[in-house]
């Protein structure tokens, strides 16, 4: 049987990703950022993972305003660093795990939840980002990623966007269908973007450092009234975009302390996470920078 | 029943909702396209020509040309997309966002540096916040057209 074993939690903001592209993760401005992910890179390490579910949010890369998913499950072979206005990354293409992609999506559907089934998608830096500050710089033609992604792509662009008690339900559904999973597979679930951020207006540059901390202190604690943050409060105290963290939801939800039925007390009390590593860092080019290891115990 | 749209009442912010979206859908077409390393070439070599090419009203093509992205955000176009014409211009994402406060890319960086823009009287429209119109703008870039949102 498949199993969800840990989480992992950060912001994916292209300005890394440019940063490591450019050798520049030792100048004075990046250091501190590289190294809260020290020890995510050694984690990575010795806890490998057979595949990762990674959560992100395309940014008009993939899908512009023709076709507008709310959620997309990857189930390519691979995909390819996409071009985002100033050429792609050179990073290896993602390879994907087609067979348990289409098993996810399959379970999920079938609980309720409309997926957009994707076979063709080339992924931006919401989700290579992630991937290079936890396994480190790779090199595009000799390297690859440490194992198999299946890129899972929420719209938090063009409102509506789904709430967050939405997402978190669809991380108990993924849960459900991993463990449905005949083979055995070393699963970890990642929910990329956030922390708070706002990219456009006036208000560019707002950062609420105090917000931030009390949503993670939640998020990690009593996750199911996390979930219930309204859309408007993301908004006005997070900033425009950071309705992001929406999707570090989905991955909260996929942990084994997060009953399916919210009334199983029983099954709540038997389950519970160990917090491995917390990073909190201002800023990255425009944003908050928050950065999380969860595991189930 | 008209939609609730709570997000309305926040200052220097427009959100890209649904209705937006059918304002700003080839403005923010035309941005895709600068994906293509061959349409970036083109567009940089003659921006009007280029433009002309899409159905856009002009005052979204002259807000293209002038790089004025608040006004190009009040025409439709969503900063994911936009980003994309700072791109082709080898602007980074700071030095854009920093433009649609008045800010220089240095004063904006420094802000930044310094724990970023409080939420402090930028929640609602009419506190006394450094994003609220009577505030804005606030540095020493001069802006495009002298407007803010």
């Amino acid at each position: 049987m498949a199993k969800i074993t840990a989480s992992v939690f950060t912001s994916h903001v292209p300005a890394i990703g440019a940063a490591i592209d450019l050798g520049k993760t030792q100048e004075d401005y990046w250091k501190p950022l590289f190294a809260g992910y020290d020890f995510s890179k050694q984690w990575m390490k010795d806890n490998k993972p057979d595949v990762i579910f990674l959560v992100f949010n395309d940014h008009a890369t993939a899908f512009s305003l023709d076709m507008i998913p709310t959620f997309a499950i990857g189930t390519a072979a691979e995909y390819t660093p996409a071009d985002e206005g100033f050429g792609p990354r050179p990073v290896p293409k993602v390879q994907g795990h087609p067979d348990l992609a289409s098993h996810i999506a399959h379970s999920v559907i079938q609980q309720d939840f409309d997926l957009t089934i994707v076979n063709k998608m080339d992924v931006d830096h919401g989700l290579t980002v992630p991937l290079s500050l936890m396994c480190g710089e790779k090199d595009p033609v000799k390297d690859s990623w440490p194992c198999p992604v299946i890129p899972f792509a929420v719209n938090v662009v063009q409102y509506p966007v789904p709430s967050g008690q939405r997402c978190f339900n669809l991380g108990k559904a993924i849960r459900k269908a991993v463990e449905s999973y005949d083979e055995d597979l070393n699963v970890h679930i990642w929910g990329t973007g956030g922390m708070s951020h706002q990219l456009q207006g006036a208000r560019a540059g707002l950062i609420n450092r105090e917000w931030d901390n009390a949503w993670m202190d939640q998020m990690i604690a009593d996750p199911a009234a996390c979930a219930a943050t309204p859309h408007i409060d993301y908004v006005r105290e997070a900033g425009s975009e950071g309705i992001e963290l929406v999707m570090w939801l989905i991955a909260r939800g996929a942990m084994s302390d997060v009953p399916y039925d919210a009334t199983d007390l029983e099954a709540a009390r038997a389950h519970s996470v160990s917090v491995k590593h917390r990073f909190y860092h201002v800023p990255a080019s425009n944003t908050a920078v928050g950065h999380l290891i969860l595991e189930n115990n | 029943m008209a939609l609730d749209k709570p997000y309305q009442d926040i200052p220097g912010t427009i959100i890209f909702d649904a209705e937006q979206s059918r304002k700003g859908y080839w403005l923010n077409q035309f941005c895709m396209s600068l994906m293509k390393a061959d349409n970036r070439a083109r567009f940089k070599v003659d921006q009007r020509a280029y433009l002309n090419e899409w159905p856009m009203s002009e005052d979204q093509r002259q807000a293209v040309i002038d790089m004025d992205l608040n006004r190009a955000m009040q025409l439709g176009g969503n900063i994911y997309f936009l980003a994309k014409i700072g791109a082709t211009h080898g602007r980074s994402f700071q030095q854009m966002a920093g433009s649609m406060t008045g800010m220089t890319e240095e004063e904006y960086r420094a802000m930044m540096l310094a724990g970023g823009r409080s939420a402090e009287g930028n929640r609602y429209i009419g506190e006394d916040g450094d994003a609220q119109a009577h505030r804005q703008p606030q540095g020493q870039q001069p802006t495009v057209g002298g407007k803010k949102d």
